[in-house]
């Protein structure tokens, strides 16, 4: 029973979050009059904050092992999608040679960034930033401060693109429905079920603890309930978005690592506490390198993407996107010391942030104001998760604690 | 400060006592850190306060100055005759009660003359008169003897140089009763001997009674009127000069005088081979590159044996223990380890694991846990290998094991899942040292394995090291209480200022052996 009690706290946050999104996309979907939930601007949401979400990805492996977060995310997509835009415009390079060489020269980026970040030990925010004029400098002088268009249909189908129908549509109550669409969703379906039953059926013979049948089943329905309702949304309009499917890998690969790997776990110790890490035989340094080296990756895998949704290489991609990341990590749950924060909690902070966005400019709302709310539910959100935790009263709420505690020193 | 946060109190005030402190009992949560702790001092004395690592000095007199604010402790504090009930350190500095500790509080980055005035600016509507702060710090500073620009940074000036700072900063406060925690302890021979000398002085002309915490009992009996002996929280004994012989044996006696009863739990002895030998170890400071902090030490561990380390704190033991373990601390580290004969190199704290040595952390906050993390995390830490395959971990694996150490540990929480930050000081300890069980190591290398930890949870843990040895691993024990280690250790190297100057059995070690031997090796410092 505390079991499942401190089991239930600790995800609580994650939760708050999860129900805050359904709040905002149930809001938005009827302050828009229905126009959010659309199957054309459902494709529209995942292609708008497909790059955010990559980015919040790799972002949310530098919060959690130290804390640290990396400004020059931005300048590499700018510098990425030039390289990009010259190698396969302006010199007619082959396509899939080009982005082979973009993905590389992210991972030089990172070595370069993690190198004095880890090694020489620079602080992040500084090595970063001066990644971010550094980087954004570059990519200038490559595209010498003008803008290349437009790419090749090969580049532009790897992420603006759908994936073709094999199976073909059918006509429901008027609605045309994209077959393969939602025989992915069924299959994709299926794959939880059996994967949660058969995972609890091990535990069970194992002796361990298990789930109860019913909290399982109904588990289950929600999460199948919530995946067939948006592939049928997909299939509606244009079937399953290409990047979705590099999303989805992404997705299911970094929370591999960062749940189910030795690897993850010393990242939340180093996080946690680097000292005790240390001592504790935790390759610090290294944790710290490669998780740069990895968010330049990504970001150069955002960087190919946000050039193809743009259809150019331009000087102005990417400015500002650093932000967004970072945000949608700290909306999703993790923490700014470092040591806390999850791969899922961070796909519904980028997902709150992206519906917000959205939502309001389906409204009319200017972007000037948009800014201002996203500014607020990031202090917001933020703010929340550190009064639930540490349970500290502002001096105005009536009967306030006092914060702190006297340790022993004798 | 109002004035009615303390009255006058007429009873039982002489002319002549500036402060008494009555039945003081501070506690914190599962720790009784002082019981009715009583002391008188005199205007104009200087008054030594002695005891161990750990006996309650620093409490008291954060109690005194306010650290520790009026509430939060029982008994009376009567300064010049007032009951004062002092809610911060503000509040005591305004009666011109200023406590030096033992780490200097000073910005490295400011000035002399900066750091002397913060909190006390010399300064008209906000608006800091420089040249008057400069002015007034150079008085002060030559009533202290110190000759320096009072521009100079503090990070440029020595440490000798610093702890006068703090001394000229107490005067411009219009200090009365001086309380210095440890005021030598980083000192060389000549600048602790200038200090003591300051304090006689200060004492002679202007009439500033200090309170001193000291180990160094030369340096007590040289400059002290009376000395107070507390011991496990209770004020033992005050011995004045005018009545008393003031000797260091007698002080020692006062301080160790304790009786042995069974607070350490039996256990068989089956000593076998030598398990780790270091030899000719040599360590530098990290930063200060030429400070050697450990100078050719040569110990050796048995198997299925308790070996402590006695030393005051700063000897050089948490350091030589933590460049042992992967060089974890230090630099230019020179000498040999073997591990059951064979020679190692264990340069990386993965190499130090998987050779078999474990090092719990003095520090268990700081250097041991990972607070923000479960209970069950922080167990398989050191082995993940333990709990995974191919670096994937087994997650139900790691509930059950770590559930069992639990058990075996009786870390009181329900399950496995608890934040450690969530749990109590002892059972952090017994998280922190079940942490390195997990890692099956052969030889545990403990830093002061009970620090802060209640009796009751004592015991366990001596229980627990019981255990592990009775299994034929090798305990190196570092601990600055005394009792602890002549209660648990086969054996006993006595450590000071970087090397080991004694090595005892447990038939020869007594707290008046090793006091001695440290009090002995120590000499010279003041001209004694």
């Amino acid at each position: 029973m505390s079991n499942t009690k401190t089991k239930l706290k600790g995800n609580l946050k994650q939760y708050t979050m999860l129900i805050a999104l359904v709040f905002i996309i149930i809001m938005f979907q009827i302050l828009t009059g229905g126009k959010l939930l659309k199957p054309m601007n459902v494709s529209n949401i995942v292609f708008q904050n497909a790059y955010v979400v990559i980015l919040a990805v790799g972002m949310l492996l530098c919060i959690v092992t130290g804390g640290n977060i990396d400004l020059a995310v931005g300048s590499v997509i700018t510098l990425v999608g030039a390289c990009a835009g010259t190698f396969i415009i302006s010199w007619g390079w082959n396509t899939y040679l080009s982005i082979g060489i973009c993905l590389l020269l992210g991972v030089f980026l990172g070595i370069w960034q993690g190198f004095w970040i880890a090694y020489v030990r620079i602080p992040a925010f500084i090595v970063t930033l001066s990644g971010m004029l550094v980087f954004r400098g570059l990519g200038l002088l490559v595209l010498n401060g003008m803008t290349i268009a437009p790419f090749p249909a090969d580049y532009m189908s790897l992420s603006t693109g759908f994936v073709n129908d094999f199976i073909g549509t059918i006509e429901i109550a008027g609605k045309k429905l994209n077959l393969t669409c939602m025989l992915v969703g069924i299959l994709l379906c299926m794959a939880v079920c059996v994967m949660q039953v058969a995972g609890n059926q091990k535990r069970k013979s194992k002796g361990y603890t298990s789930e109860k049948g019913s909290i399982l089943a109904v588990k289950l329905v929600v999460i199948c309930a919530a995946l067939m309702g948006f592939f049928t949304l997909l299939a509606q309009y244009r079937g399953i978005p290409t990047v979705l499917i590099i999303l989805g890998i992404l997705l299911l690969v970094y929370s591999f690592i960062t749940t189910k790997t030795v690897m993850g776990r010393h990242m939340y110790a180093c996080g946690g506490n680097e000292k005790a890490a240390r001592l504790s035989g935790v390759k610090t340094q290294r944790l710290l390198f490669l998780s740069y080296v990895n968010m330049s990756f990504l970001a150069a895998v955002a960087g190919l993407v946000f050039a193809a949704r743009l259809n150019s290489a331009s000087p102005q991609a990417g400015q500002g996107f650093e932000l967004d990341a970072i945000g949608a990590c700290y909306i999703g749950g993790a923490s700014a010391y470092g040591g806390v924060g999850t791969v899922s909690g961070t796909l519904i902070g980028a997902l709150i942030m992206g519906v917000l966005n959205n939502g309001m400019s389906i409204m009319g709302i200017s972007s000037n104001t948009q800014q201002v709310v996203k500014g607020l539910v990031l202090l917001g959100a933020v703010a929340f998760d550190i009064l639930s935790k540490q349970q500290i009263s502002l001096p105005f709420m009536k009967g306030s604690k006092k914060i702190g505690t006297e340790s022993a020193k004798a | 400060m109002s004035v009615s946060s303390f009255q006058t109190r007429e009873e039982g005030h002489l002319s002549n006592t500036i402060l008494q402190m009555h039945d003081i009992t501070k506690t914190f949560p599962g720790v009784k850190a002082l019981d009715q702790v009583n002391i008188e001092v005199t205007e104009g004395e200087i008054h030594a306060i002695c005891g161990e690592n750990g006996a309650g000095k620093s409490t008291l007199m954060n109690v005194l100055s306010g650290i520790h604010p009026y509430g939060s402790y029982e008994g009376d504090v009567i300064y010049q005759g007032k009951e004062c009930h002092f809610k911060n350190i503000k509040d005591s500095e305004k009666l011109g009660i200023v406590i030096i500790h033992q780490e200097l509080a000073l910005v490295p980055y400011l000035s002399i003359a900066e750091n002397m005035f913060i909190g006390n600016e010399q300064s008209s509507h906000g608006v800091v008169n420089w040249d008057m702060t400069n002015q007034k710090a150079e008085e002060h500073m030559a009533v202290v003897g110190l000759h320096e620009n009072p521009r100079a940074m503090i990070k440029d000036i020595g440490m000798g140089k610093q702890q006068l700072v703090e001394i000229a900063k107490a005067l411009a406060k219009n200090v009365k009763l001086l309380i210095l925690d440890e005021p030598t302890s980083s000192l060389n021979e000549s600048d602790a001997k200038n200090l003591l000398d300051l304090l006689i002085s200060f004492k002679k002309d202007r009439g500033i009674t200090s309170i001193m915490i000291s180990h160094k009992l030369n340096e007590i009996a040289y400059c002290a009127d009376k000395i107070t002996v507390i011991r496990d929280g209770q004020s033992i004994e005050t011995l004045d000069r005018a009545v008393d012989e003031i000797t260091e044996e007698r002080i020692i006696k006062g301080m160790v005088g304790r009786e042995m009863t069974s607070r350490y739990p039996q256990r068989e002895h089956n000593i076998g081979d030598i398990a780790l030998e270091i030899k000719n170890w040599s360590v530098h400071h990290p930063e200060f590159r030429e400070r050697k902090v450990v100078d050719n030490v040569s110990i050796n561990v048995r198997k299925g044996e308790v070996v402590g380390i006695a030393g005051l704190i700063g000897a050089g033991r948490t350091e030589l223990a933590m460049s042992v373990f992967g060089h974890a601390y230090g630099s230019s580290i020179s000498g040999e380890v073997y591990i059951d004969g064979q020679l190692v190199h264990l340069n990386t704290i993965p190499k130090a694991i998987s050779a078999g040595l474990a090092y719990v952390s003095e520090d268990r906050k700081g250097n041991g846990l990972i607070t923000s993390n479960s209970i069950k995390h922080n167990l398989s830490l050191a082995r993940p290998e333990f709990i995974s395959e191919k670096g994937i971990l087994d997650k139900d694996l790691e509930t059950n094991l770590t559930g069992e150490y639990r058990e075996m540990l009786g870390i009181k929480a329900p399950t496995v899942e608890q934040l450690v930050s969530n749990l109590s000081g002892g059972n952090q300890q017994k998280v922190l040292v079940g942490k390195w069980m997990f890692a099956q190591p052969d030889i545990m290398l403990m830093d002061e394995p009970t620090r802060g930890v209640d009796v009751g949870a004592k015991y366990e843990i001596y229980q627990i090291i019981n255990d592990l040895v009775e299994q034929g691993k090798s305990i190196l024990m570092i601990s600055s209480e005394l009792p602890e280690i002549l209660g648990m250790c086969d054996r006993v190297y006595v450590m000071n200022e970087s090397k080991i100057i004694a090595e005892m059995s447990s038939e020869e070690a007594s707290q008046e052996a090793i006091m001695g031997c440290i009090m002995q090796d120590s000499k010279g410092e003041i001209g004694a």
